[in-house]
């Protein structure tokens, strides 16, 4: 174990640019992760994750236990499907995600006996985990167990995990690189498994390295998190593992910005972490590998945060993957009656939705209720060309130039400024004194660019 | 027992922004960082910068309502930035100019300087500056640099040559304590080097300006007068006269650094205040002007796109 504070860092602990927005962590980080009655039903949409969607193998009326599968991943990027509960398919159907999404989903009725409160709690995330996997696990039995489980990146992208631990013959991965850094606002689900459950994080970023065979393994958290520091180091003694501590900036939990932060190695244009040697994944997601892999249960759970002032009572919960986002948000005592927007995930990248019954799927790392007095409101106004939106992008873009590209669907001109290299991050909009739309406008002329290209 | 629900509305992201942040309040703070040099024109010129003030900032906001109207588009003038313009204007005016003057320069500052190419963050040029040459040349001699002198007028300053004017004409030299302080004649918001730093520092603090431009600007100023003032063996004195006489400090916190006119990137803005400085010298050294502060903001106005497409940031992962 060794911690290390920026200076000893290779990076510099931190990137070029970004923003400081307030963070809200203080609405839910004190509060334990509660565990959610078993619900009355669960909606397990079939395409979870970035890929293909699973094949359902369950028919309506059959009978299910919890953990087993009721879909398959066949395609390369796609996953396994479990349920979470025990109970009856009650039919195969269509469910809108937050994202605008429509896709097949399966019914789940809870049926007879079921899993849950403190035994649950213990099973996905207590007990102990063992620190000496190398010497029980080969690196195929680790990703054979993992694609089994069916286990995306639950930071958010819901990238199929097996596909990144899978060996690849034209890249060396020398580090596994773990994301604890949550600078989402709000969010405080991974701050809380970094406290809860640090030996399940620790038992799964071992597995992780040893199935991608890298020799150095960091965890890289932000230095608003130090009772989680903390933790993790107690918890890796004795292990290879690194504790990076990074200075507190959105967005440092991009794997590029990360990357470059800690490794000090800069992700090259149109890339992957791998073009570095560098495997990237979240802290919860080390977890649910872990429990793939030594306990061999299937990610059926995950721990959200339903937060912002527009909810009563802020907690974090662990919940059945398929939960309705209404259960989730009843379970915290309701909506508030100045609650304005709902959003799957964080504030600044998170996407707002209003239909109450859809699911929790792998990928939401939480919800929070923003009210009218957070939402802006303000008219957009002239560009003034200050530039703040150029001092802030991360990724050193021009986003007013690409944003008036995309406005007036001058391709070339976007292209000319790298308009794909934007993923998205929502700091140019955040300070733009004139409340011009610009991550929104260049979201559009991404997509335009795409559909050119085909 | 349930409440009625909340009326939720969708948007995609981000939906959090900034709330310290608008243009608006940029031009507010434009305003607050001119109240040291607006003072102290109140109190070198007394009435006279009383008039002009008044007048350009009275012509420049009924000139953008006009000229907004006639556009048929919503009415602009809560955004301060006219007003801004006007007080701009106005301080960089000679005590001495003819009311029309200022009238007429305002109108152009505003219909030639802006609008005509579309608003606010639409013009090449620093609206201000437009204005305040097209009086120049069109009215030589109430806006040259003799005319700034006048015996007849009710205020002392104005008896005295300005101090750029006086070293290019005569080889007088001005205390560079009243240059600093400025208690000197001049245009009505130039003559306190004070002034104009409290204000620009503030403004850079605030971000609202862009330290880059004048800091490259005033960078360049001291390193051509410094060879100068070394050729010469002026002893260090020709430097501060340069650098606190004439229109200098004003022009780099508050006229260079007008966002829409100046490029949009750390470097460019360094690039753009380097050639305004460099230009200032050559005018100040080789033309037939005392001050070349005006015509180097709008030279490099007119070179400010080309910067932009110079200056083009290397994307994070380009090699």
């Amino acid at each position: 174990m060794e911690l290390l504070q920026s200076k000893d860092l290779p990076g510099k602990g931190s990137f070029s640019h970004g923003i400081h927005p307030p963070d809200n962590k203080s609405l839910s980080r004190d509060a334990a992760i509660e565990v959610v009655p078993t619900p009355k039903r669960v909606v397990l949409p079939l395409l979870q994750n970035i890929g293909v969607p699973s094949k359902p193998t369950v028919q309506p009326k059959q009978q299910v236990v919890a953990g087993e599968t009721i879909g398959v991943g066949e395609a390369f990027i796609s996953t396994n499907l479990h349920s979470p509960i025990t109970g009856v398919v009650e039919k195969i159907g269509v469910c809108t995600l937050p994202n605008g999404r429509h896709l097949p989903a399966i019914y789940i009725k809870a049926e007879g006996e079921q899993v849950s409160g403190q035994a649950l709690y213990e099973d996905v995330l207590g007990g102990h985990w063992p620190k000496d996997c190398h010497a029980i696990y080969y690196p195929s039995t680790i990703s054979k167990a993992i694609h089994e489980a069916g286990i995306v990146g639950l930071g958010g992208a819901a990238f199929p995990t097996h596909v990144k631990v899978r060996p690849d013959d034209t890249k060396m991965i020398d580090t596994l690189m773990i994301n604890g850094c949550e600078c989402e606002p709000y969010l405080t689900n991974d701050y809380r498994v970094m406290l809860e459950a640090p030996g399940a994080i620790i038992a799964g970023a071992l597995l992780g390295a040893r199935a991608v065979s890298a020799r150095e393994i960091i965890i890289g958290v932000e230095d608003n998190k130090p009772a989680a520091i903390e933790r993790l180091k107690k918890e890796a003694e004795g292990t290879v593992i690194k504790i990076a501590v990074l200075k507190t900036k959105y967005p440092q939990g991009s794997e590029k910005q990360l990357i470059k932060a800690a490794l000090g190695l800069e992700v090259p244009l149109g890339g992957l972490p791998s073009d570095v040697g560098v495997a990237m994944s979240n802290v919860g997601t080390m977890a649910a590998i872990a429990r793939g892999v030594i306990r061999e249960k299937p990610l059926t759970h995950r721990v959200i945060t339903v937060t912002g002032r527009g909810v009563r009572n802020p907690k974090n919960l662990l919940v059945p993957i398929g939960l309705s986002m209404q259960d989730a948000i009843d379970y915290c005592g309701g909506l508030t009656k100045d609650a304005a927007r709902i959003i799957a995930g964080g504030p600044m990248m998170g996407f707002a939705f209003s239909n109450l019954s859809m699911p929790v799927t792998k990928g939401t790392s939480g919800i929070t209720v923003l009210t009218h007095d957070d939402v802006r409101k303000e008219n957009e106004t002239s560009c003034v060309r200050c530039g703040r939106c150029v001092d802030v992008c991360p990724m050193q873009l021009v986003p007013t130039k690409l944003a008036m590209a995309s406005r007036h669907g001058n391709l070339s001109l976007a292209h000319q400024y790298n308009i794909m290299a934007c993923f998205e991050c929502g700091c140019c909009t955040y300070v733009c004194p004139a409340h011009i739309k610009l991550v929104q406008l260049i979201r559009m002329g991404k997509a335009m660019v795409v559909a050119s290209r085909k | 027992m349930e409440d009625a629900a909340p009326a939720v509305h969708v948007s995609p992201s981000p939906h959090i922004g900034s709330t310290s942040n608008s243009t608006r309040r940029m031009m507010i703070d434009v305003l607050i960082a001119l109240t040291p040099a607006v003072a102290m024109a109140i109190y070198m010129f007394r009435v006279y910068a009383l008039i002009h003030l008044g007048l350009c900032v009275a012509t420049c906001l009924a000139a953008e309502y006009l000229f907004v109207r006639m556009r048929g588009k919503s009415i602009s003038l809560n955004d301060f930035s006219a007003a801004v313009t006007g007080v701009i204007l106005a301080l960089s005016m000679p005590a001495t100019a003819p009311w029309y003057a200022s009238v007429i320069a305002s109108a152009v500052a505003i219909g030639l300087g802006k609008i005509i190419f579309g608003g606010l963050g639409m013009n090449i040029f620093n609206p201000a500056m437009v204005g305040r040459a097209f009086v120049m040349i069109s009215f030589a001699g109430a806006m040259g640099a003799a005319a700034y002198e006048s015996g007849a007028g009710w205020v002392d300053a104005i008896s005295q040559a300005t101090p750029m004017n006086a070293l290019k004409q005569s080889g007088t030299w001005t205390p560079i304590g009243d240059m600093f302080l400025g208690f000197t004649n001049g245009s009505l918001g130039e003559t306190s080097a004070l002034a104009c730093l409290l204000g620009g520092l503030y403004l850079c603090y605030r971000r609202t300006a862009s330290w880059e431009i004048p800091a490259g600007m005033i960078a360049t100023v001291l390193v051509i007068a410094g060879i100068v003032d070394l050729v010469g063996g002026h002893g260090g004195r020709l430097i501060l006269h340069h650098l606190f006489g004439g229109a200098l400090l004003f022009g780099a916190f508050f006229i260079a650094t007008d966002p829409v006119s100046s490029p949009l990137t750390p470097r460019g803005k360094a690039i753009f205040g380097i050639g305004i400085g460099a230009l200032v010298m050559l005018l100040r050294f080789l033309s037939g002007y005392p001050e070349g502060v005006m015509f180097a903001v709008l030279l490099m106005n007119a070179v400010t796109p080309l910067i932009n497409r110079w200056t083009i940031p290397r994307t994070f992962g380009e090699f």
